[in-house]
């Protein structure tokens, strides 16, 4: 094997950040090579750099040993440089085909759309990438559209393919079909660098994994002789917990209880069909299931987002189902919603604002309708400080931090009220192992302190660690309740995919 | 400090940028722009009694000004604060004359309040209602509700029953209990002004410090989010049309109380459309839009003077403010000047 791309001390510099310090880099031909950091480590602005958007301040950039100076992505596709970023550059009215050749079309004035789907079919049968020419990106799912956006580098002849968080949207059977599809590119000796803050993404599929911290590269190791454990306190720089250290589980009264309820979407669909369960304080309640199996439906229905069309919601022995949101807050429910972006804070509003978005109205904060900044700065101050934002000036907009102190607001407003219920949705999608960490510590406080805590997550390794109790759903049905220190990972996958016997005879 | 600096900063290179290419435009055309621009300054600011004037122009500038301003933090484009304006302006006036022997410090408010009341159900009643439950876009639903304004104004005073005897389509004049007075003599500026900026000092007041306000912004960044924090939506939106509204629509009365004395037949005040640049301008800061408003009312009162004395066309005015709006709505063409003579200077610096 010979190198295919060397990055030697390259060094980049933001106003005020050193986003890339002296960078070494290394990646073989035919080698999956992972790079692994925390947000902000400076991975994007490397892979930037790779891919000719940013121009490095200092150091040197060799393809096949073959100096780049590149002045634009370009020059980089044209060396054969392919880039999948994390958010997919499509347009979805178009077909797939169309997509692809975009910028490069085959024929001369006018479009040769047959010369192009049989391009199109040759590469995929090439890379074994199956895909439909004729079918338009919006009707496709997250994995075929990456798929896509794969064909695309590959119409350009791409050796070196750089993949910027692929798993970050995806299922995990998805995930599971993306890794094979990369296998099978280093077959035909096509380069990847994979980037990841995934540690068990990273050991299951690359070669070699370069760690990444505050802009350096911290050490490259070959996969097979490191472990999460090593890769872990490499990308901190500390020690981490990576087990979740759990006390005892000692359950409380029923905190909530919902009884038969069934929800329909906006197309009078059902998506939660006659749901029965309780949740006690004290414990973690884990909801498993795969994407879009009623999940969303049921959440909103308990947060009163959404109407219910039957059924019970008894929070603390009384009925909440007809109560709007801001009650169910006032009765001691937090929520900490999916997309921390579009619903769980206003980024245009200062870190102090988006800490009382809930509680504005509370005398604490407001008094006849004038809200007491005083009071708003000094809550501001504390929760900075407890929950360790940065950067601690609370004047700041939510959107100028980064996607874990967002999460932190977030986290800060919703657990630090003491809620006697909280439903937390997704609390850790996209965080890094330090901000998880600190996250699923957070969550098992607030059950030690008594809370009941409903938590959702479409990762099944944290709802395993986490919960007491684990409810499985699948097509808007709870399959089956199973007891957190029992579950097994299989038993739990059969359930989400929907077979309830095959579980059943797992069990005997 | 600093912050303030920051935020009035590319709204005054936009002013500084547009003044420069008109001057360019006006050494091209053959007219001397320092002469042009001197004449303008003194026309606007020259002497006391065009002080006044400027003042007097900026009044309902200011208003209505505010007005867009507030249905901009609520994220809704107001775009016919022109015809809540007029709305105004006849509820203003018909109180004015038809009301007699009522005390002024009864008259004014009463015109005053039921011309917010007008304004606020034109703007907000029903584009309100319409985008909170059914999501008829406000742009269109303001704009058409501005069309019957003008037009029922014109029906009012073309025969109708608002129009004074005799043959000029024209109201009566208001009652003299309801004038707002005047404070410098044979000038338009009245007290207007003073309620324009206690208007200002409410607006901001309420935006910023209120839980009112700052639910209509949380709406206007961000309705999923608001929604998700257990905030009314609907309301919000039908809130900030209606306080919307209610400015041009005050706006429209304080201008015939202080200024016209009578409704006359027009095609357009131009205020409501002047306005929408005042607030761009201000970035929808109720403070920023007593400055913003003062200086288009000065390009106006000081075109006429420029015309006069430097022989340059009034209309030049217009390409100042048509370059500014460009420069304000553009901003990443500012941000670009500035990062390209940041270039240079690091250049110059390293060689």
């Amino acid at each position: 094997m010979s190198a295919l791309l060397e990055v030697k001390n390259i060094t980049k510099i933001f106003p005020k950040v050193r986003a890339n310090d002296g960078v070494n880099l290394t990646v073989e031909e035919g080698e999956i090579h992972a790079i692994l950091g925390e947000n902000g480590a400076g991975k994007s602005t490397l892979m930037n750099i790779i891919y000719g958007l940013y121009k490095p301040d200092s150091g040197e950039l060799k393809l096949s040993g073959e100096t780049l100076n590149l002045s634009g992505p370009h020059e980089a596709i044209e060396k054969g440089i392919g880039m999948v970023h994390q958010h997919f550059m499509l347009i979805p009215v178009l077909t797939v085909a169309e997509n692809i050749v975009l910028g490069a079309e085959p024929g001369g004035i006018s479009y040769n759309k047959k010369k192009a789907n049989e391009l199109i079919r040759e590469i995929s049968k090439n890379y074994h990438l199956e895909i439909d020419p004729d079918a338009k990106v919006k009707d496709l799912s997250v994995g075929l559209q990456q798929r896509v956006e794969i064909l695309k580098a590959f119409y350009r002849h791409a050796k070196l393919l750089i993949l910027d968080e692929p798993t970050a949207m995806l299922t995990p059977q998805e995930t599971e079909e993306l890794f094979g599809i990369m296998r099978r590119l280093k077959e035909q000796g096509i380069s990847i660098i994979f980037i990841s803050h995934k540690l068990d993404e990273v050991k299951e599929i690359s070669d070699k994994v370069t760690v990444m911290r505050r802009g350096k590269t911290v050490g490259t190791l070959n996969t097979k002789d490191t472990n999460e454990q090593e890769l872990a306190n490499l990308m901190v720089g500390r020690e981490v917990v990576l087990r979740v250290e759990k006390s005892e589980y000692k359950p409380g009264d029923v905190v909530l209880s919902v009884k038969d309820l069934t929800v329909a979407d906006e197309q009078n669909i059902e998506k939660v069909k006659n749901v029965s369960f309780e949740i006690r304080g004290g414990e973690i309640f884990g909801l498993a299931g795969i994407d879009g199996n009623g999940q969303t439906e049921l959440i909103e229905a308990l947060m009163g987002l959404r109407q219910i069309k039957s059924g019970v919601i008894k929070y603390q022995n009384s009925d909440i189902e007809k109560l709007p949101t801001r009650e169910r807050y006032k009765l001691g429910i937090s929520y900490i919603p999916q997309d921390r972006q579009q619903e769980g804070l206003i980024m245009k509003f200062s870190v102090a604002d988006n800490l009382i978005l809930k509680e504005y109205k509370d005398s604490r904060y407001s008094k006849n309708g004038v809200i007491q900044y005083k009071k708003v700065f000094e809550n501001a101050s504390k929760k900075v400080e407890e929950y360790d934002i940065r950067p601690t000036d609370y004047t700041l907009l939510a959107g100028n931090l980064s996607g874990g102190n967002q999460q932190k607001i977030i986290l800060a407003r919703e657990v630090g009220s003491n809620p006697k219920l909280l439903i937390a949705v997704q609390p850790t999608r996209g965080m890094d192992v330090g901000a998880i960490e600190y996250i699923h510590k957070k969550l098992l406080e607030l059950r030690d302190g008594g809370s009941a805590i409903l938590l959702v997550s479409l990762e099944l390794e944290e709802i395993m660690s986490l919960s007491d109790r684990i409810g499985v759903i699948h097509n808007g049905v709870i399959m089956d309740v199973l007891d957190g220190k029992s579950a097994t990972r299989e038993k739990i996958g059969l359930l989400m995919a929907g077979s309830q016997i095959d579980a059943k005879e797992v069990e005997v | 400090m600093s912050k303030v600096l920051k935020s009035i900063y590319m709204p005054i290179l936009a002013v500084v940028i547009a003044i420069i290419i008109g001057s360019i435009i006006m050494l091209a055309t053959g007219f001397n722009p320092v002469a042009a621009y001197t004449s303008l300054f003194i026309g606007a600011f020259g002497t006391f009694p065009n002080i006044a004037n400027t003042l007097a122009n900026a009044v309902p500038l200011i208003i209505t000004g505010l007005g867009v301003a507030i249905a901009f933090n609520a994220g809704l484009f107001n775009i016919g604060a022109e015809g809540q304006y007029w709305i105004g302006a006849i509820v203003g006036t018909w109180i004015g004359y038809y009301f007699k022997g009522l005390p002024w410090y009864i008259h004014i408010p009463f015109a005053l309040i039921a011309a917010m009341v007008a304004g606020g159900l034109w703007g907000g009643i029903i584009p309100g209602f319409a985008k909170a439950y059914t999501g008829a876009h406000e742009v269109i639903t303001t704009m058409m509700m501005s069309y019957v304004a003008i037009y029922f104004s014109h029906y009012l005073l073309e025969f109708g029953p608002m129009m004074e005897k005799g043959s000029v389509p024209q109201s009566p004049l208001i009652k003299d209990s309801a004038v707002i007075p005047t404070i410098v003599p044979n000038t338009q500026l009245s007290y207007g002004i003073v309620i324009a900026l206690v208007a200002a000092l409410f607006v901001y007041w309420l935006m910023y410090k209120t839980v009112w306000g700052y639910e209509m912004r949380a709406v206007g960044f961000n309705q999923r989010a608001s929604k998700y924090a257990g905030m009314n939506v609907p309301f919000n939106i039908v809130l900030s049309l209606s306080l919307s509204g209610i400015f041009a629509g005050l706006a429209g009365a304080v201008q015939i109380l202080g200024v016209q004395h009578r409704l006359y037949d027009s095609f357009t005040s131009g205020y409501g459309y002047t306005a929408i640049v005042v607030a761009l301008l201000a970035k929808n800061n109720p403070i920023g839009v007593v400055f913003s408003a003062l200086l288009f009312a000065a390009l106006g009162t000081g075109s006429q003077y420029m015309q006069l004395n430097a022989q340059v066309p009034g209309q030049l005015t217009d390409v100042i403010t048509g370059l500014i709006i460009f420069f304000v709505a553009a901003d990443k063409i500012i941000e670009l000047f500035k990062t390209m003579f940041k270039k240079q200077k690091k250049e110059e610096l390293a060689s």
